[in-house]
């Protein structure tokens, strides 16, 4: 037997990764095929934007609002001194909001909450026939089941983060108006000071690339489910898990790319 | 007419067809039955393109369906309608929704001649006025007639069905059956049933091939299926005592 000591990865491991990702991009383009009928697919994309956008609105809301109002308090903490501007305490809350918090936590978030429906969905039509079903009418099922689920989501993960964001700056303004350690009027001064859109661009990017990856993911997942309904639920576990790691790397590779 | 030209499939190391070549006739029942594992779901799924065959080919009307692609096999595929074991209804659709699913997607009807074609199918399958409910909200054998009903909804030339009968009470299973043949004499199809239901077998089956072990074992009607000598067939057929009473006053 070879053994591969001292390696991250054994062979196995290797080509299973390989098996995978190779699995993954064929899965993709099939996804991404030209569509039996453009208006059937187009109201899908319609119902997964529904489920995706309003359906994750409510979370996206109360996370945010306390993240920025957790961020504010944080940063006033650590930086409030007589030789600091208490503006800054807005400055770095917005920066921080909209580079990492906003887009990474609810992108984290929401593969949680979308990436695991989408993954038990496709699974448990994989498990019940429902896709051998469309396949033997002569359907594309990547495409009809998975390409709406992906468009929805790099277009409506962008608005909730953007929504995230807002939400966020005015969580840190509730934190600031209930103490004392910094005014409404320095975190508003703050908050205005030295703006650049690149750091906006860089949030936008990373959300749509996360939407992508949560989305892709877990259809990934959930459309190659073996077995019952233990196994939807593995699927949906693993999706949800490598849609997590795959955000934090590239968020990591965005970040480096961008600023 | 359906020919299977020395199917063989396997899956790893596990063989499961060893060469089944076989004609399935058009307005016939044709019924492939056999003990669990003895590949017949295999069978049915090579035949309709779930499975790739290991060796071997399918032939659709003189057309060689293994050789075609996904998109070469469309027109083939608009043709069949198929009956799942667990009725495989989509859960997000209502009964009309799925019933017009496959018209949506393939034909340019105005919505009124869909949702026409619709009531005639559920006419058809005794489940008028059923539309708006969901499959969640319909017993195992009404689900089962929805799916006939969306699988006769583009008028198919091929009908497959997947375990008629599977969990049902015997009288549902026979109108099921009846339903099934009638189908097959109204619309001409080539059916195919995967079965090991006996009352299926004596009931509907114009064409019977027997599996065993991945071979086909033996063929004929259910006019001849009782008089034949062919061991495993019969230990199969006649298992129980109530069919071994019914064989000797034949």
């Amino acid at each position: 037997m070879v053994t591969f000591k001292n390696r991250i990865f054994t062979r196995n491991q290797l080509l299973k990764m390989l098996y995978h990702l190779g699995r993954y991009i064929l899965l993709m383009r099939l996804s991404f095929k030209k569509p039996e009928k453009f208006s059937v697919y187009w109201a899908e994309v319609m119902r997964e934007m529904v489920s995706i956008g309003l359906g994750s609105l409510g979370i996206i809301a109360i996370i945010s609002v306390f993240i920025g109002a957790v961020a504010t308090i944080q940063t006033a903490f650590q930086l409030v001194s007589d030789i600091i501007p208490k503006t800054i305490v807005g400055t770095i809350t917005r920066d921080s909001t909209i580079l990492e918090f906003s887009p990474t936590i609810s992108a984290l978030v929401l593969a949680g909450r979308v990436g695991s429906s989408i993954a038990s969905q496709i699974g448990t039509m994989r498990v019940t026939e429902q896709i051998d079903a469309l396949e033997i009418m002569g359907v594309n099922a990547p495409g009809y089941l998975i390409s709406p689920k992906i468009i929805s989501g790099v277009i409506m993960i962008p608005m909730l983060t953007i929504i995230s964001i807002s939400l966020g700056l005015v969580g840190g303004y509730i934190a600031c108006a209930a103490s004392s350690e910094v005014s409404t009027a320095d975190y508003i001064s703050g908050l205005t000071d030295g703006f650049k859109v690149i750091i906006l661009q860089v949030s936008l990017v990373k959300s749509f690339f996360f939407g992508f990856i949560i989305t892709s993911i877990c259809a990934y997942q959930g459309f190659y489910t073996a077995g019952g309904a233990l196994e939807v639920g593995q699927a949906a576990t693993r999706g949800v898990v490598f849609s997590c790691i795959m955000i934090l790397f590239a968020d990591l590779v965005i970040s480096r790319l961008m600023l | 007419m359906i020919e299977t030209i020395n199917i063989h499939k396997a899956f790893g190391e596990n063989k499961v067809l060893n060469g089944i070549s076989a004609q399935l006739k058009p307005g016939y029942n044709n019924l492939i039955i056999g003990g669990s594992g003895s590949g017949k779901t295999t069978l049915l799924k090579c035949i309709v393109g779930l499975h790739e065959p290991t060796e071997g080919e399918v032939i659709y009307n003189g057309e060689n369906f293994t050789q075609m692609n996904f998109v070469e096999r469309v027109p083939i595929r608009k043709q069949i309608g198929m009956l799942f074991q667990s009725s495989a209804l989509f859960d997000s659709m209502t009964v009309q929704d799925n019933i017009i699913f496959p018209l949506n997607l393939f034909t340019e009807m105005p919505r009124a001649e869909k949702i026409d074609r619709a009531n005639f199918c559920l006419e058809r399958v005794n489940l008028a006025g059923k539309n708006k409910l969901y499959p969640s909200e319909l017993s195992g054998g009404m689900k089962k007639r929805v799916g006939i009903a969306r699988a006769i909804s583009m008028q198919p030339k091929y009908l497959f069905v997947d375990e008629p009968n599977s969990g049902l009470d015997p009288k549902t299973s026979i109108l099921i059956d009846e339903l099934i043949a009638e189908i097959t004499q109204e619309y001409q199809t080539t059916t195919v049933v995967v079965t090991h239901d006996m009352n299926s077998v004596m009931g509907i089956g114009d064409h019977i091939i027997f599996l065993n072990d991945g071979l086909k074992w033996w063929e004929g009607s259910n006019k001849e299926i009782a008089h034949t000598n062919n061991k495993e067939l019969n230990e199969f057929v006649f298992a129980s005592k109530f069919m071994q009473a019914a064989r000797d006053k034949l």
